[in-house]
């Protein structure tokens, strides 16, 4: 992939805005890395993109004013990752969106348990889901964002958060207990 | 026939989002209503089939280094260092996270400045695991057993030269279980314990010294361990809950 950022003079911060930096944005490497990767589903797209993301928000870091670190990291990740998305693979942002499924369909507990025990399993359901949703699994689920952080993260309104994310645990749902349509979807 | 709840606030509800009022509110709907219920049993399991599941992972190494490279060679003060640098401060970063915890213990630890720094992270994190694993031995949870803010921190009152700050979670997600005493090196510390969905955390309060710290984290044992620093005091939470729980536990204890 080609990167605009890489290579030119970045700005360059003054040594205690540099140290601000190491303490409150560096730890959430991980985080940023994890949401790269599921919004691209691929590691090695995700190590590039995250890179980029990183040195994007060293360049931008004079405009943090304080308050959460990390959801001001992964915001940048995020747009970073719809662009490159855009840029890079712009047919399947396009159909992606058909994939969900409108059913009001309960789904069996048992088979749910079956289904979500198996980590394979879990990992393709969630990556089957369109990108908005499976964005906001991640966020909640696996980095623990409360409401408001996935709001900043997102740019979507606090109150369309909760729906969102019902909506979002509702397909994986359905995602987990209906295998065929998992792996048509992982397929393409 | 389906109920609107059960589509909607069952998420909030569980992921702590509600208010104390509109939680209670729910919890009284919840006794009417069986599809809630259901819902609310089938999305818990659902969540912790998540996070146990572990989905995420460490940012490779060869990324760090990458980033590293990157923040350093932009930054003039240390555009001259050798190429070793990044490796380097990993380290210095590891070094940093090992003397903060000594912080946790005490400034008695004072009389032992010969240990070096990599052994109190060990030391000190095991003294932690160890602790909380003595309290889950039946009967050593808690020696005030209360859900009750009131009764917990008078309790603390005389057992201990600070009061620590006691705080009932349950609308959050974290209900208060009770407290105790408990001496990690020697020195006497509140404990408070928090339930989590079927887990419990501990939460060890110290006065903390001057300065600030950053958050510090780690796992031992199969336990998640989370420190840091508020209103004067230091805390290390610990379980084997994910470290996202401990997370929103400590902005909870923190706001």
């Amino acid at each position: 992939m080609s990167n605009p950022v890489h290579g030119k003079g970045a700005d360059v911060l003054d040594p205690p805005d540099q140290v601000r930096f190491e303490q409150l944005v560096l730890p959430h490497l991980d985080a940023a890395f994890n949401l790269a990767r599921w919004l691209l589903r691929s590691r090695a797209d995700a190590e590039d993109v995250a890179q980029d993301a990183m040195l994007r928000s060293y360049r931008f870091f004079l405009s943090f004013h304080g308050g959460d670190a990390r959801a001001w990291l992964l915001q940048i990740v995020r747009n970073t990752c719809y662009s490159w998305l855009e840029k890079n693979r712009k047919v399947e942002q396009m159909t992606e969106f058909n994939e969900e499924l409108h059913t009001t369909a309960s789904v069996s507990p048992e088979s749910l348990a079956i289904a979500s025990s198996n980590r394979e399993r879990l990992t393709r359901a969630l990556e089957s889901l369109p990108s908005r949703q499976r964005e906001m699994l991640v966020l909640r689920e696996l980095e623990g964002c409360s409401y408001k952080e996935i709001a900043t993260i997102t740019s979507t309104p606090i109150g369309t958060v909760m729906s969102a994310l019902s909506r979002a645990r509702r397909q994986l749902q359905l995602a987990l207990t209906t295998p065929a349509r998992e792996e048509a979807a992982h397929g393409m | 026939m389906a109920c609107e709840q059960s589509r909607t606030v069952v998420h909030a509800y569980l992921d702590g989002e509600l208010d104390a009022v509109r939680a209670a509110e729910f919890e009284r709907h919840l006794e009417n209503c069986s599809e809630c219920v259901t819902a609310l049993e089938t999305q818990e399991s659902l969540i912790s089939a998540i996070q146990r599941a572990q989905l995420n992972e460490p940012a490779p190494a060869t990324l760090r280094q990458k980033v590293l490279a990157d923040v350093h060679s932009s930054g003039a003060p240390r555009a001259s260092h050798p190429l070793v640098m990044p490796r380097r401060r990993l380290q210095f970063a590891w070094l940093a996270a090992a003397a903060a915890l000594l912080l946790l213990t005490y400034a008695g630890w004072r009389t032992v400045p010969a240990l070096r720094a990599e052994n109190y992270q060990s030391v000190v994190a095991a003294e932690i695991v160890d602790a909380h694993l003595r309290s889950l031995q039946p009967g050593h949870l808690t020696d005030v057993l209360s859900t009750d803010q009131h009764t917990v921190k008078p309790w603390f009152n005389g057992k201990l030269d600070f009061s620590p700050p006691v705080q009932d979670l349950a609308s959050d997600g974290f209900p208060l279980q009770g407290g105790r005493l408990d001496v990690v090196h020697g020195r006497t510390i509140a404990a408070l314990v928090y339930g989590r969905r079927k887990h419990l955390i501990s939460v060890f309060v110290q006065p903390a010294h001057e300065g600030e710290q950053a958050l510090r984290s780690g796992s031992r044992q199969g336990y998640n361990w989370l420190a840091w620093r508020a209103a004067g005091m230091e805390f290390c939470a610990i379980s084997d809950v994910s470290p996202a729980d401990l997370q929103q536990l400590q902005h909870l204890v923190s706001r």
